[in-house]
């Protein structure tokens, strides 16, 4: 789960580089840079989540 | 896209007098005094048995940072009029990495007679020094978030790595004329990602790796009970320590803060009593904060927060001082100090982080928020003919997209890079370590030899 969420966040960045090299346009460029920061958002949560805790077997 | 070693800069470095050259000097000479706040307030945080260790470790990182800073580091950061690596993208230049001399080649003598190719912009020297004295203090906010459970050998591998990689690049895309600096240039997001002192270059950077240290190491194992959903209260075992500490950042920051305000944003002297006010004004706004709350919640202010809250201040104070107005400071300030008390409990209670110094919520947190408070409340005059034809609120989006750099490139790179590390050569100590301490454990003598330690108490002998 967290080297998901690690890897949307590099997605994250890679959306917001893109945006800036390939529109030129103010309006499509800002949306798309906003964009970016959700999916890194998205990935924030998911990196962070708190791992489940261990089960042990055979306890009773 | 052909990548090309540009010789012509870029950016232009901000030009100095020979007094404004001296003063910049003594501001960088107040920098290790918060390096030995930070290893005060880290060790003050810390347990007692693992104290020796956590002074000696930071000794260590600074030294590491300060080598692998001079082999490579401030070749690849470098400073604005200095080579850098440039790809065209898009018809725009894309600065990505600095192209100076390893080995601080023609930085430690600059003789007329004795020309340099390519040549070292003026101001290289000073933001070599203060780069080499930033990467230390750097490399202490990890530190902190590993302490009780870190072996020496393994903070300092992972520091090589901050000072050799991760620091360099962001510093030279932010400091060093780099893509984050041409954002209004190139693109009209206002002036540009502007971080005057550090918040993001040195404690955003520093904080996110502190995080990818947690997530690596683990807890302590005294820290969560009933299968890992109850944190224990581990409370510092010298208070006094924590705020000598911070009184020690102070004048720390006030050189931190000024010599970036000179060096990388072209503040001059008349400049610098709004930064060192305004650094001032955002530390006490910020640990006033916490005494007030933790009064309020806990009927008692808490020490360690409130300490944590002076030093959240500090660093929040650092991405624009010298462009907000006093009043704005207090503001930034009392931010820091209500986003530290939160995301403390936070990462602690609902996320399993255990970080014994807070350094995730103090560093990573308040350097993000010091960012876009800029982008909110700053008013830029310096490079001000970039906002000609730029775009509305273009100065909160390259704010943005530096915290967005931060945490979609920094936080990544650096945790993959660091469990590399940890897969060949194992970071945390064994269990034998954390439960005699690290004293005991890595160096053979305790840091107070006259008390005999029972657990996490101790008695005279």
């Amino acid at each position: 789960m967290r080297t998901a969420g690690l890897l949307l966040l590099l997605a994250g960045w890679g959306l917001i580089l893109s945006a800036l090299i390939l529109l030129p346009a103010t309006s499509s460029r800002t949306a798309f840079l906003l964009a970016g920061f959700g999916v890194e958002l998205a990935g924030l949560v998911l990196a962070m989540r708190r791992p489940p805790a261990p089960v042990e077997i055979g306890r009773s | 896209m052909t990548p090309a070693l540009v010789t012509a800069p870029l950016l232009s470095s901000p030009s100095m007098s020979g007094g404004a050259y001296l003063l910049c000097f003594f501001m960088i000479s107040l920098v290790p005094l918060a390096i030995a706040g930070m290893a005060l307030v880290n060790a003050g945080l810390g347990r007692s048995h693992s104290a020796s260790h956590s002074m000696l470790s930071s000794l260590c990182v600074v030294a590491v940072a300060a080598i692998i800073f001079m082999v490579c580091g401030f070749a690849w950061q470098a400073y604005p009029g200095m080579p850098s690596h440039v790809l065209m993208l898009g018809g725009k230049p894309w600065d990505l990495l600095g192209g100076g001399h390893w080995f601080l080649r023609g930085i430690g003598a600059i003789r007329d007679d004795v020309p340099i190719t390519p040549p070292i912009a003026p101001g290289a020297p000073l933001a070599a020094m203060l780069g080499m004295l930033s990467v230390g203090l750097a490399a202490l906010v990890p530190l902190s978030a590993g302490a009780d459970r870190w072996k020496l050998a393994g903070s300092c591998l992972s520091t090589a790595l901050l000072a050799g990689i991760i620091y360099p690049l962001f510093a030279h895309w932010a400091w060093g004329g780099g893509w984050l600096a041409q954002l209004g240039v190139n693109h009209g997001l206002g002036a540009g990602f502007v971080d005057m002192g550090g918040a993001g270059t040195i404690q955003a950077v520093a904080g996110l790796t502190a995080l990818s240290i947690t997530w690596i190491l683990g807890p302590r194992r005294a820290k969560f009970a009933l299968d890992g959903r109850v944190a224990a209260a581990i409370p510092a075992h010298n208070i006094v320590l924590v705020v000598l500490g911070c009184l020690l950042l102070l004048p720390g920051w006030f050189g931190l803060n000024a010599a970036g305000a000179m060096l990388f944003n072209g503040v001059g002297v008349t400049g610098l009593p709004l930064v060192a006010i305004n650094t001032l004004l955002c530390a006490a706004g910020a640990a006033m904060t916490a005494v007030v709350f933790t009064k309020v919640r806990f009927s008692r202010p808490d020490s360690s927060l409130s300490a944590n809250g002076w030093v959240a201040g500090l660093v929040a104070s650092s991405a624009g001082c010298a462009f907000v107005g006093p009043f704005f400071a207090v503001l930034i300030g009392i931010g820091a100090g209500l986003l530290l008390i939160f995301t403390v409990e936070f990462f602690e209670t609902r996320l399993g982080i255990d970080d014994p110094a807070g350094a995730v919520s103090v560093h990573a947190v308040s350097g993000i928020w010091g960012l876009l408070s800029l982008g909110l409340a700053g008013t830029l005059p310096v490079r001000t003919w970039t906002l000609t034809g730029g775009v509305p609120g273009g100065q909160m989006l390259a704010q943005l997209t530096g915290a967005a750099t931060l945490l979609g490139f920094v936080l990544p790179v650096s945790y993959f890079l660091n469990k590399l590390i940890d897969a060949v050569f194992r970071y945390r100590t064994e269990e034998d370590g954390e439960r005699v301490g690290m004293d005991l454990h890595e160096l053979g003598a305790g840091a107070y030899p006259e008390f005999l330690i029972h657990g996490d108490e101790y008695t005279q002998r």
